[in-house]
């Protein structure tokens, strides 16, 4: 079975997650630049003394298909990678998956990460 | 006749070209400053100006600013550019006319800015071209043409004070009423899309506009040396001023600031630049930078959709600068001129000023007002909130600004297949 680990962190760590991933041996994962808002408040923007407020914070959203087996460790990393102790520093999520299939081969499971 | 003087002409020239320059670069001014998804629609607007003023002045405009006529136009003695060999002075008449010709364009696109993301564009091409023949040249006529009622009155307009900015800024503010607020306005989000581009083409325009400024002199001497350097002194000034009001009034300095307040600073200038003194010119750029940056509130408070802020910038900085004339002019600067309320000259002289000011204002917003209803009652002026909320680079131009991704391209063909459709009549209500 595999598992499916979702993180939204704070843009300038991505770097730092992606070192701490290649540590564990993960061969590959998703990024995206995605926006949001929780616990962490937006700014406010002024044009020629418009006020803007600018809810929505941008955001990295990081995305790995691992194993079972490695899903707590790697989860471990990511949060510790990604940690700065301050609001905003984002949340990792995993849900099982049902099926990987390697579009290449057609190599399903734990063969396709 | 006068002698034809090379370096005159050289420098004439070299003004016309970086004055046409000067659309091009409020067309970026402007263009940064809408949403991503207008862009080109406002970009259109300007460029669009410079095809159909061009097309428009050569057939009649130019007589009608500067035909001997009568006091208040011109007449038809230059139309189809006839007689050109007549004006002759250091310059070649055909150089006078290319000048005027970049001033005639830039005037009528400094209105786009107020109409922004929501003007048909087939009601634009018209309003333009009836304003262009009605009002610019006209006023032109009054304050320009030497047997022009203002100028043979003795105000003072060095570049367009009055002709250009007043006029186009009380035009802007008029058809943005007429025309209605955009959809949304004021809750949503008109953020500026690409402040780089605003930045950008402030710098255009300040190159520019030592062509129109200096090149006003119509020579290169030293009235010429004059204009140039208080438009650089006022301009920079007039940042300063704009950013202190931010500084003070929203705690931050803003690059958005930094370039409305160069832009003030050329607009108020722009009358004053071949009259007041170098140390004029800081008094000059100081006050309009910090007026024109709390003018910007005003829109707000009366509920007018002036978008990019012409009235603020345009109109107060226009009507500021002519008056400030009136106040700052030296006779030192320019012996053509007339001595200001603080060189010792009398009151008369602001008065002259003011008069100028209020007949600009006054005839603009009138025939503007008239060519505005025209069109709204006839064709419409304005676009379906469907298509403002899709944009007007695609409901008006189908063209996408940017594209920054391979995704949702469909398949290409050399040929349109497009044919023109028949707009069924209720749709075009």
């Amino acid at each position: 079975m595999t598992k499916l680990v979702t993180a939204v962190i704070k843009p300038f760590k991505v770097d730092d997650v992606k070192t701490a991933l290649e540590k564990l041996g993960v061969h590959g994962l998703t990024v995206s630049e995605v926006q949001g808002f929780g616990r962490q408040k937006g700014h406010t923007e002024v044009y020629r003394g418009a006020e803007y407020k600018v809810d929505f914070v941008p955001k990295i959203k990081i995305e790995v298909v691992v194993s079972d087996e490695a899903a707590d460790e790697l989860v471990a990393a990511i949060t510790a990678a990604a940690q700065t102790g301050k609001i905003g520093d984002g949340k990792v999520w995993v849900v099982p998956v049902e099926s990987v299939i390697r579009v290449r081969t057609g190599e399903r499971g734990d063969d396709a990460i | 006749m006068v002698k034809l003087d090379s370096g005159d002409t050289a420098w004439m020239l070299i003004s016309a070209a970086i004055v046409l320059f000067m659309t091009p670069g409020l067309a970026f001014f402007y263009g940064g400053m809408v949403r991503a998804k207008n862009v080109l629609g406002m970009i259109m607007q300007n460029f669009f100006a410079i095809g159909i003023v061009t097309l428009v002045w050569s057939l009649l405009g130019f007589s009608l600013a500067f035909g001997s006529g009568n006091g208040f136009w011109g007449g038809f003695h230059f139309a189809a550019l006839q007689h050109l060999n007549e004006g002759n002075t250091t310059i070649p008449y055909v150089v006078f006319v290319a000048f005027q010709m970049m001033f005639a364009i830039i005037t009528p696109a400094l209105i786009t800015g107020a109409v922004a993301d929501r003007m048909k564009f087939s009601a634009f091409a018209i309003f333009i071209t009836l304003w262009s023949l009605f009002v610019y040249s006209p006023i032109a006529h009054w304050v320009w043409a030497t047997n022009g009622w203002l100028f043979k009155r003795g105000a003072m307009d060095f570049a367009g004070g009055t002709v250009v900015h007043a006029n186009a800024g009380i035009a802007a503010i008029v058809l943005a009423l007429v025309l209605g607020k955009r959809v949304g306005w004021p809750s949503g989000d008109f953020r500026p899309h690409n402040v780089p581009f605003v930045l950008l083409g402030t710098g255009i325009l300040w190159v520019g506009w030592f062509g129109f400024n200096a090149g006003s002199a119509l020579a290169a001497n030293t009235l010429a040396g004059f204009a140039l350097l208080n438009t650089q002194i006022a301009t920079g000034v007039a940042i300063l001023g704009w950013l202190a009001v931010e500084k003070l009034r929203d705690g931050k300095a803003t690059t958005l600031g930094a370039a409305s307040g160069a832009v003030a600073g050329l607009v108020a200038i722009t009358p004053a630049c071949g009259f007041v003194s170098p140390m004029g010119s800081i008094a000059v750029g100081g006050i309009a930078g910090v007026v024109c940056a709390l003018a910007t509130s005003i829109k707000g408070k009366v509920g007018i959709d002036d978008s990019l802020d012409v009235g603020a910038v345009h109109l107060v900085g226009g009507v500021l600068g002519a008056l400030l004339t009136g106040l700052f002019a030296t006779v030192d600067t320019n012996s053509a001129g007339h001595d200001g309320v603080f060189y010792g000259g009398p009151w008369s002289v602001f008065g002259e000023q003011a008069l100028a000011v209020g007949a600009t204002l006054g005839y603009s917003a009138v025939v503007t007002l008239i060519i505005a209803l025209a069109i709204k009652y006839t064709i419409g002026l304005r676009m379906t909130d469907e298509d403002q909320v899709t944009g007007m680079d695609e409901a008006l131009h189908g063209e996408t600004a940017y594209r920054y991704t391979s995704i949702g391209g469909g398949g290409g063909s050399l040929t349109s297949s497009v044919t023109p459709v028949k707009v069924p009549e209720e749709a075009q209500a």
